[in-house]
This record gives structure tokens, C-alpha cells and sequence, in this order.
């Protein structure tokens, strides 16, 4: 652990988006005690500029726009991390079981990871969330359908190049069962690539929730950045701030993560190849820029 | 087997791929709240009741749901795509009118964003730990982290609202009635924000890949081998090393296409660019869901097409892919 704590700090453009993370990821645990009560009740006037009395000043209706920022934080981090748990769960099996078994269980799996990510994805999870209704849970389910694909393919392949090494051919002439084979053999020497991948896609989470509240189809119960982009958006002539906040707030959240992201590549596995994040995940691998 | 043969072969395994397209759509048209007819029908009350009887009889809802997915298939296949009650309009008719501008915009982000991309990315591996590296790979870094439509809102503030240099939406100054090529010259100004926006994700990716591509190219035995004949190094990164530096970038563009024309959602609601996008964001008010399923049924199969495209453009590109 101290060794990795040593190898990740090399990286300072690691560093950097580690103490980034952290004070987003305070900001959204300390909203309930720093903004009490709903982001979305009025506290003053309509359009108070930044640095007011409000620090970044009140929206259209009146509402705090920090309170929006921090309680938004609270929305896109959870959805990011829910969603992209389930899409690495759901990846790593798909992918597992391609890897291991190969054969028509292969064909089978990889065609439909394939074709998942030949359909335009995103417009595939606007219909989803539109016909579940908007919700925590139906934004969650799509955005993890959208992101699965790209992590089945990159444990597909760690396991069918874990399969042929000699220490899981000798489990195999053991006897040992398949469970156990996969759990205690394969699983945990893939688990710093499904780490990076899965580090790198709650970026992308995040991404794919703002476009969605961005476009109206957020929860309406819970506030987010998205959310607030849209609604300052009519103002834009006026009052440009309202969109610029909670945007830089998006993009210093998503930078932070993907610099962690290969902050931990770097230190996790020095020699290794990995798959480079994409919207709809690529077929080619390859290598991460050195920092 | 020549090319030809090449692209039936791939022609024909797009097929199952619009089978699996058309299966997911008509879950999606069960999943909807209500039975498939009113989700067909748009809006409720829009649609009379004769008209939802015709459809509930058409579709066969009184069957089971095997007789329903042929149905359905069938009615597909004929690209019948329904009728909008919104827009009173056969949808097929409706989303033909706007491919156009989406094609327009989407090819226009491709070239941009992998032309600038291989360059930009070019440059950054000639000059690597250099100044030019750092600032473009920098630049990478942030315009991958950011959303779409903020750029674009962001590019509005600056461009059109401060600077006023460029139209903030729409296609085309309509009330102008331009002609020939002052109307071509007219719909690129207001072509160039959307595209832009739309590119900067893309074209972050495309540099870093590039990037890492011609490094790797770079250390390889035949760019010794061409140094050795004394051929200058310019010659051999535009002949030698760039050729073979390209292929990734085709490859994943071409696996981008589909979230290109997702991005394109945000970026023509953003731009009010009156495309395929502006459709759906419209049609989402509407909760005009059966548009919407025709929309990405039939930008499914765009997808398709465009993928074979690329994928023969790589045979094109690379002798060693035996077609």
C-alpha cells in the first residue's frame, strides 16, 4: 500500500486531481450541513451576481446557485459511482465468461457487446430514461447499459490471455472447479486494469448525466449541474455566469477523475496497455500517455 | 475476393444487427407506460379512437407477443414508421427532411475533428517534451473533460453574445433568402460553432491516440531501415510513419460514429440546428415516443452504413487487411 502510495504521488498531474476530487467529494458531504434545507426553494431576488450576498449569487427564481453546486455534486457523484459499479459488474461477468469459456459462449457475448456499442448509445439511453420516466434509478440503469460494453471487452481480453498462462493451466489439470479457477485465480490478477477502466468511466458517467438533466430529462426531485445549465441557459445574453459555474464545476470534476484515473494506471501496472476511455469504447488499445 | 465481394460480405452481416436494432425497439415501445398503441399514437387525445382501434389491429395487441414482434418487424421492414400527431406527419417523411443538416453536421465534425486531430497529434509526437507537446496535450486533457453542450454554450457567449462574430442558431438566415453561393457561404457561418463544439471531444481523443501511435511507430525497425537509406525525416514521418500511425485513428473514429450522433442531440438542441438531434430533443417535450424510436431506429442503421464506410476506407488504407 505504502508502495503504491509512492509510485501514484510520481505522478503530479495525479496528485493534482486527487486533491481536486477530494474537495468535490467534500463539497457534496457537507451540503446538508453547509445549504440545509431544498437547493430549490428561493432565497433572494432573482439574479444577484456572484460575490453578493449569496457567494455565487441566485438564479432565475432566487435560488442559491452554491447550494445547487454542492447538493449537484451530491447527485452526479453518486449517480456516477452507482452506475458505473453496475456497469463493471455487469462488464466483468459478460467479459469473464467470454474469456474463459471462448466457443459460441464468445461469439455469443461479444456480438451483443459489439452491437451495443454500434447503436448510437447515448440517443439509446435518452429513450430509456424517456419511456422509464426520469429518475435516479432509470438514469443510473442507462447510463450503466451505456458503459458496460467497454469493460467486458477489456476483461474479455485479460482473460483469455490470463486463460493460457501456466499457473491457470495447472489449476485446470488440478481439477479445480471453474468458480474457483475464475474467483481466486483469474479475477484478481485482472483487478488493476477493471480499477482503471472503472475509475476512468465514472468520468464518463458524469459526463453522460449532465447531457442528460441537460436536455430535461434529470430527476426533477434532485438538483444537479446539468439541471442548472439548462435553466440559466435562456440567460445566457445576461447573465452567463449561471451557465459557467456549474459547467466548470462538470469539467473540473470529470478532469480530476481522469487524471486519477491515470495517475492510478501508471502506478497499478507501469508496463501495462490499456484501453483508452471512449463514448463508445474502442477496439484498439493503447498505451496511456506517459504524464 | 475482391472488394466488392468485401462489402456484400459485410453488407450482409449488417443484418442481424438491424434485427437486434428492431427487437430492442419494440421492448422499448412495451416498456413505455400504457399499451404499445397509445405510445405509437404520441400524445394521448391527440389521436382519435379510430385511429387507436386501426392501430391496436395493425399491431395485433389483442396477441400474443411473438405475433406482435412479427408484426411489428414487418411493418418496420416496409419502413413504415408510424405517423406524428405533433408534427402531422408521416414520421419516415419527418426524419428524412432531417437527415440532411445531421449528415451535414456530423461529416463536417468527422473530417475536422480527424484532419485537426492527426495533425495537432503529429505535431505534439514530433516535438515530444517540448512546449508544443505539453501545451497540446494539456489542451487535450481539458476538451476531453468537458460537455458538449457547455462548449457550445460557452463558444455562444464569447463568439456570438460579446464578439458577435458568428450567428448563435439555426441552419440559415431564413428572412435573407440567399441563393447560390452566398446561401453556402451563409448556411458555414452558421455551421461553425455546432461543428466545432461537436469536434472538440473527438478531436482530444484523436490526438492522444495519434500521439501515442506515432511514438510507437517512431521506435519501430523500418523507420531505422528508411533513416539508413538516408531518406530526410520529414519524408519518412509523412510516407512511413504516418501511414501506419493513421490506422488507429480510422478505426476508432469509425467506432465513434454512433456517439457522434448522440453528441449531435445536445449540439443541435444547443444550436437549434434544425437536424435529427433538434428532432428528438423536440420530440422528448412531446413525448412523441414513437418519433422518437423511428429516430434511432433509422440513425441506428445510419450508424451501420457509416461503419462499413470506414470500414472499407481501412482496406483502402491498409494493403494488409485482406478484404
Amino acid at each position: 500500500m505504502k508502495r503504491f502510495a509512492r509510485r501514484f504521488a510520481r505522478s503530479r498531474a495525479g496528485v493534482l486531481g486527487v486533491i481536486v476530487l477530494a474537495t468535490v467529494v467534500a463539497l457534496a458531504a457537507s451540503a446538508p450541513l453547509l445549504f440545509p434545507g431544498s437547493p430549490f426553494r428561493a432565497v433572494d431576488r432573482p439574479f444577484t451576481p456572484p460575490l453578493g450576498p449569496h457567494l455565487l449569487g441566485t438564479d432565475v427564481l432566487g435560488r442559491d446557485v452554491a447550494a445547487g453546486l454542492a447538493h449537484g455534486a451530491r447527485t452526479s457523484l453518486s449517480i456516477g459511482l452507482l452506475a458505473t459499479s453496475i456497469a463493471v459488474v455487469l462488464g466483468t461477468i459478460i467479459g469473464g465468461l467470454a474469456g474463459y469459456y471462448g466457443g459460441w459462449i464468445d461469439d455469443l457475448l461479444m456480438r451483443t457487446t459489439e452491437f451495443f456499442q454500434t447503436i448510437p448509445t447515448f440517443l439509446f439511453a435518452i429513450l430509456l430514461v424517456a419511456i422509464l420516466a426520469p429518475s435516479v434509478k432509470s438514469i443510473v440503469l442507462a447510463i450503466a447499459i451505456v458503459n458496460w460494453p467497454t469493460v467486458a471487452r477489456l476483461v474479455r481480453g485479460e482473460f483469455l490471455a490470463l486463460r493460457v498462462r501456466e499457473f491457470v493451466q495447472s489449476c485446470i489439470g488440478l481439477g479445480m472447479p471453474d468458480r474457483r479457477v475464475i474467483f481466486r485465480h483469474i479475477l484478481p490478477n485482472c483487478l488493476s486494469p477493471i480499477i482503471v477502466t472503472g475509475s476512468l468511466s465514472v468520468a464518463t458517467a458524469i459526463l453522460i448525466e449532465s447531457a442528460l438533466s441537460f436536455l430535461g430529462l434529470g430527476d426533477p426531485n434532485v438538483m444537479s449541474w446539468g439541471f442548472m445549465i439548462a435553466a440559466g441557459r435562456t440567460f445566457l445574453r445576461t447573465a452567463w455566469w449561471l451557465c459557467a459555474i456549474p459547467g466548470t464545476a462538470i469539467l473540473l470534476t470529470v478532469l480530476a477523475i481522469n487524471l486519477v484515473g491515470e495517475g492510478l494506471n501508471d502506478a497499478l501496472n507501469p508496463r501495462l496497455y490499456i484501453s483508452q476511455r471512449g463514448e463508445g469504447g474502442t477496439e484498439k488499445r493503447v498505451r496511456t500517455l506517459p504524464a | 475476393m475482391g472488394r466488392s465481394a468485401y462489402v456484400i460480405r459485410r453488407l450482409l452481416q449488417a443484418v442481424p444487427v438491424v434485427f437486434a436494432i428492431l427487437i430492442l425497439n419494440f421492448l422499448l415501445l412495451h416498456l413505455a407506460p400504457g399499451d404499445a398503441a397509445q405510445v405509437l399514437a404520441g400524445e394521448a387525445g391527440s389521436a382519435t379512437p379510430e385511429y387507436m382501434a386501426q392501430l391496436r389491429q395493425r399491431f395485433g395487441l389483442d396477441r400474443s407477443l411473438a405475433v406482435q414482434l412479427v408484426l411489428y418487424v414487418k411493418q418496420m421492414l416496409a419502413l413504415d414508421l408510424g405517423f406524428s400527431f405533433r408534427h402531422s406527419m408521416p414520421v419516415l417523411d419527418l426524419i428524412l427532411a432531417r437527415l440532411g443538416p445531421t449528415l451535414l453536421l456530423m461529416l463536417t465534425t468527422l473530417g475536422l475533428s480527424v484532419s485537426a486531430g492527426i495533425m495537432l497529434g503529429l505535431l505534439a509526437a514530433a516535438r515530444v517534451g517540448c512546449w508544443q507537446d505539453t501545451l497540446i496535450s494539456v489542451l487535450a486533457l481539458v476538451s476531453y473533460a468537458t460537455p458538449l453542450f457547455w462548449v457550445g454554450l460557452m463558444l455562444i457567449v464569447v463568439l456570438s453574445v460579446k464578439l458577435d462574430w458568428l450567428p448563435t442558431s439555426g441552419m440559415e438566415t431564413v428572412d435573407a433568402f440567399y441563393e447560390g453561393w452566398a446561401r453556402v457561404l451563409d448556411i458555414g457561418r452558421h455551421l461553425v460553432l455546432p461543428a466545432l463544439s461537436l469536434s472538440l471531444f473527438y478531436l482530444a481523443l484523436y490526438v492522444r491516440l495519434m500521439r501515442a501511435a506515432v511514438l510507437e511507430q517512431a521506435a519501430m525497425d523500418y523507420v531505422t531501415t528508411a533513416r539508413a537509406k538516408g531518406l530526410n525525416e520529414i519524408r519518412i514521418t509523412l510516407a512511413h510513419v504516418m501511414r501506419n500511425a493513421v490506422l488507429p485513428v480510422v478505426t476508432v473514429a469509425g467506432v465513434q460514429v454512433g456517439g457522434l450522433l448522440g453528441g449531435s442531440v445536445v449540439v443541435e438542441s444547443v444550436f437549434a440546428w434544425p437536424g435529427l438531434g433538434l428532432l428528438a430533443f423536440q420530440s422528448l417535450f412531446a413525448r412523441d415516443f414513437n418519433l422518437l424510436l423511428g429516430i434511432f431506429f433509422l440513425s441506428a442503421c445510419v450508424v451501420v452504413v457509416l461503419n462499413l464506410a470506414v470500414d472499407v476506407v481501412h482496406t483502402l488504407l491498409d494493403p494488409r487487411i485482406r478484404p
